[in-house]
């Protein structure tokens, strides 16, 4: 057990160089730099900006230095958050990040498989295609659409929730951002679950269940339930990827803080330290996921268990 | 990769399957077999014909609307829609006419997802033609890469990407199709896998022709069914994602628009000209509706289970 | 035919009766619009990062509620006669928030720091005026106690000049010339500016900051000015990019104070929101700069032609739609030390029918014309407003035969092609930094940073050196003048308008004065309940 865990992250270690060499040499290619603003810089001050960060060295220099630091666990500096150094702004939108992802992959979980379910016993039937219509428009409707639309109409119109903001991180600040980043994921767990349950519950030892006279709703959740997870669990592993793409635009639009804000404004800043240091923090959580997820998948099924 | 990963996956698993469990034979008749199906489905049927008259409509729409997409109505800045002015979308900021832009931008949306996707499919084709043909450790070695790109969080490239290209829409899209061919390249190497131990083109061989003619013309041509299905669920995923990049502020340079583009200007606009909002956005939801029916009607057409 | 949601009003109202009940006492809101970069006064650059800053230092002079210079940890100043020499006197009760007392010896400390090359102070020529400080800052002199700065004794403070500043005061409320913390410096260094060191001079101290969300601030118990004289217990500057939501949060009563407005909402604002949107004039050029170090934009005729196309009348109501003024100068109005209004282009009066006839012929004489059309790229940063008037520009330049390329680049992209010279035509602005029009003429000074399009003109230079010498007001005004009138006269570059502060501002927000630098103090402001 603990051999296999062990060999997984260590085989994670060339796929994080691969990633972090990738990103260095693309992000110094991208013309600007951290300095470029609005208001010029006289060439001295540039030059002692960029001495002050070692921006001057050779670009392989640069790039062996980075990777000598990371070694240490040093993430280096945030070139345009000078106050704060790469490690301490991701420490410190790490819980906002954890909560506002962790709550929406949970609701995402529950209410896609629940919906799933719904929608395997009732196939074919009208609240199955309610189902599918409303996952399918979930699909579709970008987040940045969805999101002011329910801002306007919760937050401005029936002024029932706060429009954004963390607030005191309460509930009431939550519902909204963790409905829009929880919406496609529900829709696509939904649609998995749906067709495995389906696949499922064609299979011979259901069969046998029901032909024993075991109610549907016992047969479902005793029986089918556990291994028509399988796909579903999959999914998890990578929706933590996807949790990013939306985590970005609802963290702008709700102005909360967060690490998929932070990735974005770094590369637009050209801030490369907090660049890198968001890309190697997204693959190790990441990576982590997609252990967590193996061990859930050797639970699910026995085959798995036994190799 | 982040919008129908059931699918996919499910695509994955049934052209990758299927080799072994169909009787040899010829293989096009897979094809003509799922056309027929798919022609029976109605709701992929409907969805074709709106798809087809969304690109139609794009094509030759602009040439057929009074307005151009470009020129400023300076007697109208933000007009709403009206059928006397003939402006029947309303007006832009810029006092251009929304319908032209609309019609414009849904042609642009629909060439860079065609430029992303014909990327992805050519590498993905190659990739896996080469991979699948050469087996032995070139095999294991060029699938591992996959895995290792698998792993990479998609929307971190995408973003980096941008930075690069951001002043070329086109070239930015072709390098997104370059993330893009990983699936692809799994479902051709099963079937080369399969293909290669075939008698034409063991004969093919045994008659001196050199590798790669023989991908082209024994192997390619099977793929007719995974390239179909793989477009058309890669079509909508480049649309979204554009349409993020347009909300992040990397759209396609003005005076050309996007559907991307026009939402994100039209989301500003919520609540004092909805219309810019709702027009562009109405395209966007139906035409990604319209393609995920087709998607799933094909994939159930090409599912070998159903038969 | 009409889509808009009606019902604003009531729902503005109720919402505003909830979040009275949660948010604290007595906490301004304010949309801030970009992050906080830094803390450290000679580490920022933006109008966003001043903000703060003017609440939580004080420098020796600091704004009062119409961003007038007045009097802040100086009690009183001298000035010799010949303008070069500034001896300032310091309060007595001047503290820091930890109760330490300000002292000469912490501005002397700070100038240095500024102009010290290792600080890579983005902001340090502003203080250039300070003897030697250019030297310093460049590397060419090493001896920082060189400077023109001396701490007579422990409350007296003395500044020499390098030729006389008739904007001084208003120079030395900027936030290069803040004091900073000697004592806590010396103890722990860089780290001083974290949030659990940190001490201020200012009204207000930081006391919370989360990076992409907000800096909070409190009360400074240490400040000279004492309770009473504030109302607001402190202020939650917001970073927010997407004014939209921002927005969306003010019309829900979460946001006191924006800083800015999505354009869009300009109509719905003047007719729901009453007397909420302040749209006043402000100190600052929107403008686009010509490449004139290459054809064909070396040629006058070109610069000209394409410059009187532009109808400036349609561009603030119609295109950005809050109104703002056409530029026909380089100044903007209501400059110190500077006539109303400087000079203008001459065709500025003309008929817009006229101008462009006379563009075309300028084109035609300059070899342009139906069958060789010229070709412009026109370069912008991505931003909806720059948008909207590259295409405006573009479409009325068209008529000309000109065709236009647009080409829009993200921030960091556009200075720096604009920094290297890679572009033809290309938007640029600027927001006083202080109260003086050399702030603006010199952006068209050869070898200036900021004179991106490399214009040159040795008169014009002559005339700006002289006024730099000149002690007598009128004449320097004068000589500035001239100046200007080159410049126009020769469209170095094209003024399109003068910006628009544009602050929407709560009816709980009193206190709020309209003035050119947008520069709005918190200490100024009550909220009422």
């Amino acid at each position: 057990m603990l051999t296999f865990v062990l060999k997984r992250l260590a085989s994670t270690i060339p796929v994080l160089l691969i990633a972090i060499t990738a990103c260095f040499f693309i992000l110094r290619l991208a013309p600007g730099g951290p300095f470029d603003q609005e208001r010029a810089l006289p060439p001295e001050v540039l030059a002692n900006l960029r001495a002050y960060y070692h921006l001057d060295d050779p670009l392989i220099v640069q790039y062996l230095r980075y990777l000598g630091r990371l070694a240490v666990l040093d993430l280096g500096p945030s070139f345009v958050t000078k106050d704060f150094t790469v490690a301490r702004q991701l420490a410190i939108g790490l819980p906002y990040t954890l909560i506002l992802g962790g709550s929406a992959f949970l609701l995402a979980i529950v209410g896609g498989i629940a919906a799933g379910i719904y929608g395997a016993l009732y196939q074919n039937r009208s609240a199955d295609y309610v189902i599918a219509a409303i996952a399918m428009t979930g699909l579709v409707v970008p987040n940045f659409l969805v999101a002011p639309i329910l801002q306007l109409f919760f937050g401005v119109r029936l002024a029932w929730l706060p429009v954004g903001g963390w607030g005191d991180g309460s509930l009431r600040f939550l519902l909204l951002p963790v409905v829009v980043l929880a919406l496609p994921h529900i829709a696509r767990i939904s649609r998995l679950m749906r067709g495995s349950l389906i696949e499922t519950m064609n299979a011979n030892f259901i069969k046998t269940a029901t032909a024993k006279g075991i109610g549907r709703r016992r047969v479902v959740l005793n029986h089918a339930l556990r291994p028509a997870l399988t796909p579903v669990v999959s999914y998890l592993g990578p929706a933590a990827g996807y949790l990013l793409t939306g985590s970005i635009v609802v963290e702008t639009i709700f102005g909360l803080p967060g690490i998929g804000g932070y990735f974005v404004k770094a590369a637009l800043n050209r801030d490369y330290g907090m660049v890198l240091g968001t890309v190697i923090f997204y693959m190790g959580l990441i990576v982590l996921l997609n252990l967590l997820v193996d061990l859930a998948y050797a639970w699910l099924d026995p085959k798995v268990r036994q190799r | 990769m982040t919008l129908y990963v059931d699918r996919r996956e499910a695509l994955e698993k049934a052209f990758i399957d299927r080799d072994d469990q169909v009787p040899r034979g010829r293989p096009r008749s897979v094809t003509r077999d799922a056309l027929r199906r798919f022609r029976h489905n109605k709701a992929a049927m409907t969805a074709l014909f709106v798809f087809g008259f969304i690109v139609i409509a794009a094509i030759v729409g602009p040439y057929l609307v009074p307005y151009d997409y470009e020129t400023p109505d300076w007697e109208a800045f933000t007009a709403p829609p009206s059928i006397e002015s003939g402006h029947y979308f309303g007006t832009d900021q810029n006092g251009r006419d929304l319908l032209a832009r609309t019609l414009y931008g849904t042609r642009i949306s629909l060439l860079v997802a065609l430029i992303a996707t014909t990327v992805s499919v050519i590498v993905g084709v190659l990739y896996g033609a080469v991979s699948g043909f050469a087996g032995g450790r070139v095999d294991a070695a060029m699938m591992r890469f996959v895995d290792v790109m698998y792993a990479l969080p998609y929307i971190l490239f995408v973003i980096l990407l941008m930075v690069m290209f951001g002043r070329n829409v086109f070239l930015l899209f072709a390098a997104i199709g370059l993330l893009e061919w990983l699936t692809m390249a799994r479902i051709v190497r099963g079937q080369t896998l399969s293909l290669k131990e075939r008698e034409f083109v063991e004969a093919a061989r045994a008659a001196g022709v050199s590798s790669f003619p023989i991908i082209l013309r024994h192997i390619v041509p099977n793929l007719v069914g995974p390239v179909v299905i793989y477009a058309s669920l890669t079509i909508p995923e480049i649309v979204i994602t554009e349409s993020f990049l347009s909300y992040l502020g990397f759209g396609v340079q003005e005076p050309l628009t996007s559907l991307g583009t026009l939402i994100s200007e039209g989301a500003d606009a919520l609540g004092a000209a909805d219309w810019l909002l709702f027009f562009p956005g109405g395209v966007l939801v139906t035409m990604l509706l319209s393609l995920a029916f087709i998607g799933d009607g094909l994939r159930d057409a090409f599912d070998p289970k159903d038969r | 035919m009409s889509f808009s949601f009606r019902t604003f009003t009531g729902a503005l109202a109720l919402s505003t009766l909830l979040a009275l009940g949660t948010a604290h006492a007595r906490e301004l809101v304010m949309y801030n619009g970009g992050d906080v970069t830094s803390l450290d006064p000679q580490k920022m650059s933006g109008d966003w990062e001043d903000r703060v800053a003017g609440d939580i230092y004080e420098g020796l002079f600091t704004e009062d509620a119409e961003a007038k210079p007045v009097l802040g940890v100086a009690e009183s100043y001298e000035t010799s006669e010949d303008g070069l020499t500034w001896t300032f006197k310091l309060r007595d009760d001047a503290s820091w928030s930890d109760g330490e007392p300000v002292t000469a010896e912490d501005f002397v400390f700070s100038f240095k720091r500024l102009m010290d090359p290792k600080t890579a102070a983005q902001y340090a020529y502003l203080q250039y005026p300070i003897k030697n400080a250019e030297k310093i800052n460049k590397g060419e002199m090493t001896d920082l106690d060189q400077l023109g700065v001396k701490a007579v004794d422990e409350k007296t403070l003395e500044i020499t000049l390098e030729h006389p500043v008739p904007y001084y005061p208003s120079l030395l409320t900027h936030y290069t010339a803040y004091p900073l913390p000697k004592h806590l410096i010396d103890k722990v260094g860089d780290d001083w500016v974290q949030i659990a060191n940190i001490v201020s001079d200012g009204p207000y101290k930081p006391v919370e900051w989360v990076p992409g969300s907000h800096v909070l601030t409190a009360r400074n118990e240490h400040w000279h000015g004492g309770k009473d004289e504030l109302d607001i217990d402190g202020v939650r500057f917001l970073s927010m990019e997407d004014v939209s939501a921002g927005f969306r949060r003010y019309q829900a009563g979460e946001i006191d104070l924006m800083t800015d407005y999505p354009k869009d909402q300009f109509k719905f604002i003047q007719e729901n929101l009453p007397g909420q949107g302040h749209f006043a004039p402000f100190a600052g050029l929107y403008y686009y700069v010509f490449n004139s170090t290459k054809p064909p934009f070396d040629d006058a005729r070109v610069r000209e032609a394409l410059s009187m196309a532009v109808n400036r009348e349609v561009i603030g109501p119609k295109v950005l739609g809050s109104g703002e003024p056409a530029a026909y100068g380089w100044v903007p109005p209501g400059m110190a030390n500077y006539p109303e209004e400087g000079a203008r282009v001459d065709w500025a009066d003309q008929p817009y029918a006229e101008r462009v006839e006379k563009a075309k012929a300028l084109l035609q004489e300059a070899g342009y014309g139906p069958d060789k059309p010229l070709d412009v790229t026109l370069s912008y940063n991505t931003n909806d407003n720059h948008k909207r008037v590259a295409v405006a520009v573009a479409a009325m330049w068209k008529p000309l035969g000109v065709n236009v390329s647009l080409v829009n680049a993200e921030v960091k992209v556009h200075y720096a092609n604009l920094r290297e010279g890679a572009f033809e035509v290309a938007r640029a602005g600027w927001l006083a930094d202080f109260n003086d029009p050399v702030n603006f003429l010199d952006l068209l000074k050869s070898g200036i940073e900021m004179n991106y399009g490399q214009w040159s003109n040795q008169d014009y230079n002559a005339l700006l050196d002289q006024a730099a010498k000149e002690p007598d007001l009128g004449k320097r005004a004068e000589m500035l003048e001239k100046a200007e009138k080159i410049a126009l006269d020769d469209n170095a570059a094209m003024p399109i308008y003068f910006y628009l502060s544009e602050n929407i501002v709560s009816p709980k927000v009193e206190g709020f004065v309209d003035n050119v630098f947008d520069k709005h103090r918190t200490r100024y402001l009550t909220l009422s309940e």
